[in-house]
């Protein structure tokens, strides 16, 4: 092979080089941060402290990070009950058109975050399409006020994480061996029973997968509360976006971060874990 | 046939209200685009007045020349960095679960988090902040999609034909341009136009790498400015522009990676 030792880390070495300079050496500077207090004018002075992580845990605080995670479940579950009949029709459709739906399923993923949102200011606004619609149906009564609610928030949330939930899930059905289920309806399991005993427990891998992302990614999500929820409902990602750019509190900013990021991790960690155990059971049950 | 057709009703129609969700809010916004009134509420005419309103807007203008500059020259960088990285990671011998979490990481890690540890970064080393530090920001995310794309196609990558070539005395330089580099081309490709699109539409950390002033704007910036306080006509018009630039580049990504997985 023309790849002698060294050349691969050679390769490697001007990407390595850029994201332990950009991501790994800032995201350990920031959470540095989190342990020194902020400074009478702002910015940080170097004594140690915990107080910043005492404060996360502060009631008013807690209650903002439960408040969040509330809204962030909500959406995660509903964009699974969504995802998976979907994902369930696209790996039941014809071989040649499930690339094409899936791609479909996935390109507003890709697409700009900000107009999805905007997309549903325009939707639910008071003098938006769906109230003109139910005024054209015959709707005489007050605009429904549908924007800067909760549910417009969770809403959003969905719309914008869809895809992606879809496509995690897809991607543990098209990898299912269908003799698995033919096995169960020949032993005599209905379509219902084969599909919550043998279809998924199989899946749930992606479902987790789908799932662990909505969540982190709602939970420290600050556009969407701002555009739907006009700044009424706070999530983690807002109150970090208020200690960097407008309290100018650094630390306690750096310490919800460091919040954000462990729960993150614990959650994949779990994710992992139950990936693991999933397959593992399969292995076994292979070899019995 | 009738039987086969309500076994796959439900499929369809599950199919239809998913892809009816995802894309009637898009839809709304486009068609409202060459509304000449701009309103929802009410259908008055077709016109594209809202389109050359935005040519007339040195805001907007100005914006959508801050983002170009800064997606080309992060495509540029992420592109050869995360080939190299590709390649690198491909060809080792044994898997490193470091480097495997290091070029993952920016993939899944909560863009508000890497958003503001770049600003306490880039503020800490006294760097003037502007275009300049938000192309830094994108290539972490931009290259490691890049990597992520070319190693799908070099999982299937015959090394043999490397060898092969160097056996018939091409040097290293050589094989790379004439058999490597041909193969992997589709999938540079593919990685770059899916680089600039997400550098073209990232709004979280350009927001916060952008430093004072408006001089260093981008165009989702600007988006975000404008749908603060509801709806702007003109924005339904560079909604759509930026989508369909988003969707082109994404479908012609989406071809390229096709054509390579048939052999």
């Amino acid at each position: 092979m023309s790849f002698n030792a060294t050349r691969p880390t050679l390769l490697a070495a001007p990407g390595v080089a850029w994201l332990v300079a950009f991501m790994v050496v800032p995201c350990l500077l920031v959470l540095s941060y989190a342990f020194f207090q902020r400074g009478v004018w702002g910015g940080v002075e170097y004594t140690f402290t915990l107080e910043n992580f005492a404060r996360v845990a502060d009631p008013l605080y807690a209650k903002i990070f439960l408040n969040s995670a509330r809204i962030a479940l909500t959406a995660t579950v509903v964009a699974i009950l969504i995802a998976y009949p979907a994902a369930y029709a696209i790996s039941r459709a014809p071989r040649m058109t499930q690339p094409i739906l899936l791609f479909f399923a996935v390109l507003p993923f890709w697409s700009n975050y900000l107009i999805r949102t905007y997309a549903w200011i325009v939707l639910l606004n008071r003098e938006g399409l769906i109230n003109n619609l139910l005024r054209a149906l015959g709707y005489t009564g007050e605009p429904l006020s549908m924007l800067y609610t909760e549910s417009a928030v969770i809403t959003g949330l969905v719309y914008n994480y869809l895809p992606f939930v879809i496509l995690a899930i897809y991607s543990t059905l098209s990898r299912l061996n269908p003799e698995l289920m033919e096995a169960s309806r020949d032993l005599g399991a209905g379509p219902v029973r084969t599909f919550l005993r043998v279809t998924l427990p199989l899946t749930l891998p992606g479902v987790a997968a789908g799932g662990v992302f909505v969540f982190v990614l709602s939970i420290g999500n600050f556009v969407t509360p701002a555009l739907l929820g006009g700044g009424r409902f706070q999530m983690v990602g807002n109150l970090v976006y208020d200690q960097f750019l407008t309290a100018n509190d650094w630390p306690f900013g750096a310490a919800l971060g460091a919040a954000l990021i462990l729960t993150m991790i614990v959650l994949l960690l779990l994710q992992a874990r139950a990936t693991a155990h999933a397959s593992g059971e399969r292995k076994g049950e292979a070899e019995r | 046939m009738s039987a086969a057709l309500s076994r796959k009703l439900p499929g369809r129609i599950v199919l239809v209200l998913v892809f009816g969700f995802l894309y009637l809010p898009i839809a709304v916004l486009v068609l409202l685009s060459f509304n000449d009134s701009g309103l929802p509420t009410s259908w008055s005419g077709f016109s594209t007045r809202w389109y050359g309103a935005l040519l007339a807007n040195t805001d907007i203008l100005r914006a959508a020349w801050n983002t170009l500059i800064v997606a080309v020259f992060a495509t540029v960088i992420s592109t050869v960095l995360g080939t190299l990285l590709a390649l690198g990671m491909e060809t080792r011998r044994r898997k490193s679960n470091g480097l495997e979490a290091l070029a993952f990481a920016p993939m899944v890690i909560p863009d508000i988090v890497l958003a503001v540890a770049l600003l306490t970064f880039f503020s800490r080393l006294g760097l003037a902040m502007g275009l300049h530090t938000i192309i830094i920001s994108h290539v972490i995310f931009d290259l490691a999609f890049v990597c992520s794309v070319v190693r799908a196609r070099l999982k299937h990558f015959d090394f043999s034909i490397v060898e092969a070539s160097r056996d018939l005395g091409a040097s290293g330089w050589t094989t790379f341009w004439r058999i490597t580099f041909p193969v992997l081309l589709p999938s540079i490709v593919a990685g770059a136009l899916l680089a600039f699109t997400l550098s073209v539409d990232e709004f979280i950390i350009a927001f916060f790498t952008a430093g004072a002033g408006r001089s260093s704007i981008t165009l989702p910036m600007q988006i975000y400015s404008m749908i603060r306080f509801g709806i702007t006509p003109e924005v339904n018009a560079l909604a759509t522009i930026v989508m369909g630039v988003s969707a082109t580049a994404l479908l012609i990504s989406q071809w390229l990676n096709r054509e390579q997985q048939v052999p």
